[in-house]
């Protein structure tokens, strides 16, 4: 049985309906899709000058040398030689721009055990305790020098 | 990640002591299985002209709506924020494996379950619009898109064009599970889920799952509504579930002896795992109770002849055994695959929550829910009186 124009007018009513919904589709994806998407890559272009127009919180290696040469040059001799002072000090770029605002001493107790612990997954030439039994409750920077860490 | 390390044994990256998939994940390839099983047992009438089935016809293409329609809320519930879901498509990434699964299932969807369905039911529509009151009939007024046109030349352009779809349907519904086995199969990293024959697999599992479902549902609908059953379309159904079955059996068997025979670096780590944390959902749950009891009570329907009762509840237990057994193998994917350590040395164990937004109480109303949404389309399609007035 050959299909007539007349038969097929439902099925042309349900093309109408699909049209209008990718219409709509496409209208709503222009209204909510980013104008700078896709600019670099999968993501808003305009999220880079956002993130650029936080204020910076790490001052680097080089301000903290600035005025601290004395524990650079100390810590050149040391095993921890290649480790950031913020990596330890936390993000200091506030106290590099206002000396005056002293930051506070890193807890030397919580703060060595965080890579030193000991466990049975790390190297084995890799310096480490159980802190519970080494130093029953004293700070590490009592005994050791962390910036030549030395007994 | 205090309590998760206790749970801990042996050495684990950092990254694998916590499971990420939760139940949740379990759910979604059990429901997407379930959706594409029943769309096959109902291509079976349609395409394959196997009449015996035409009575679960329109009851399997509800059923798959009805679970694809809850498909994508486990991963809305696991992922949070829902409202984000629809940027995938805004967006579309096609590096992601998984982002395009929304093309996948916006393609079956709407292109395969909903105008098979619509043109299946036009007919009911457009005399349920004349006969029906009150708001439901507006439901039906706007589903007959207001064309009344229900004449032998309009139902035939209807039938010819529902074949076709149902035609490209089959290879639609093997893409929608294959490509659910495809994300498993292909995370490299996992020894677990990094089998090329995870895809295939998965779909002939969910073969085996949505036509037992169809068939539990057709029992126990009958049941419910005290008609008789008809022990052809039910022997028939139990027919294909078994070379179903079959065929998901040896692939599986395959899948476990390449395994074996090949042994590679990560074979005594899953191999430890299987008789111990797996031990009951695999070895029990999944192989023995899932697999091997309906198997073998498909096998002795083909083989004696037994009366109609025994064959009743020969089938109706294999049909739940069988969706336990899936369930079981979806969990023994999902949860197994995050249970080693990639260092081959170590376990970690799953604790389900309860009352969480991941936990036991969301898995069940999940579960629940696609048989509510069945129960609804039901009373808003129904889809045996066309079969029962010719009986």
């Amino acid at each position: 049985m050959r299909i007539t124009f007349k038969d097929a007018a439902h099925l042309i009513r349900l093309v109408i309906v699909v049209l209008i919904a990718m219409a709509a589709f496409a209208g709503l994806r222009s209204l909510m899709v980013p104008e700078s998407f896709g600019q670099y890559g999968h993501y808003r272009g305009n999220a880079l000058e956002e993130i650029r127009a936080k204020p910076v919180s790490f001052a680097g290696r080089q301000a903290c040398a600035e005025c601290h040469d004395a524990v650079v040059e100390a810590k050149k001799a040391g095993k921890h030689v290649n480790i950031g002072c913020e990596a330890c000090h936390g993000a200091q770029a506030k106290h590099a721009e206002d000396p005056s605002l002293k930051p506070t001493k890193p807890d030397t107790a919580v703060l060595c055990a965080r890579c030193h612990e000991k466990n049975s997954a790390k190297p084995h030439g890799f310096p480490q305790v159980a802190t519970k039994d080494h130093n029953t409750g004293m700070a590490c920077g009592d005994c050791h020098q962390p910036h030549q860490p030395k007994l | 990640m205090q309590e998760a390390v206790h749970a801990v044994e042996g050495f684990l990256y950092p990254n694998e002591v916590e499971l990420q998939w939760s139940i949740l994940i379990v759910l979604y390839p059990y429901i997407t299985g379930l959706v594409a099983g029943a769309f096959i047992l109902a291509s079976l009438e349609r395409v394959f002209k196997v009449e015996a089935v035409k009575p679960t016809y329109r009851l399997a293409l509800l059923t798959a709506l009805a679970f694809l329609l809850v498909a994508p809320l486990p991963l809305q519930l696991h992922l949070g924020h829902p409202e984000r879901s629809l940027e995938m498509y805004l967006t579309p990434h096609k590096s992601s494996a998984m982002a395009m699964f929304g093309f996948v299932y916006l393609w079956y969807l709407m292109v395969v379950l909903l105008l098979e369905i619509w043109l299946d039911y036009r007919k009911d529509i457009v005399q349920l619009s004349q006969t029906t009151k009150g708001p439901v009939r507006l439901i039906y007024k706007a589903l007959t898109l207001g064309s009344s046109n229900v004449s032998p030349g309009a139902l035939n352009a209807d039938d010819r064009i529902g074949y076709i779809i149902t035609v490209i349907g089959i290879p639609s519904a093997f893409l929608l599970h294959g490509y659910v086995g495809f994300i498993f199969g292909s995370i490299k990293a996992n020894p677990w889920w990094s089998t090329p024959l995870m895809p295939i697999v998965f779909l002939f599992s969910a073969m085996v799952s949505g036509i037992a479902a169809v068939m539990m549902l057709y029992i126990v609908t009958t049941w419910l509504r005290k008609k008789p059953l008809d022990m052809r379309c039910v022997d028939t159904i139990a027919k294909y579930l078994f070379y179903a079955f079959v065929i998901d059996f040896s692939l599986e068997m395959l899948d476990l002896i390449h395994r074996i025979y090949e042994a590679d670096e990560s074979f005594h780590t899953l191999d430890f795992m299987v008789h111990t944390r797996l031990f009951l959902s695999q070895v029990i749950l999944q192989i023995i109770l899932g697999t091997g009891v309906p198997l073998a009570c498909l096998a002795a329907t083909q083989l004696w002849t037994f009366s109609e009762p025994v064959r009743r509840k020969l089938y109706f237990t294999s049909g739940l055994l069988t969706l336990i057994g899936i369930f079981a193998m979806r969990w023994n994917v999902v949860i197994g695959g995050q249970l080693f350590s990639k260092s081959f040395l170590g376990y970690t164990s799953y604790k389900m929550e309860f009352a969480h937004r991941e936990g036991l109480l969301a898995a069940v109303a999940l579960m629940i829910l696609p048989f509510l949404l069945l129960w609804g389309l039901v009373k808003l399609l129904p889809p045996w009186s066309e079969h029962e007035a010719k009986a």
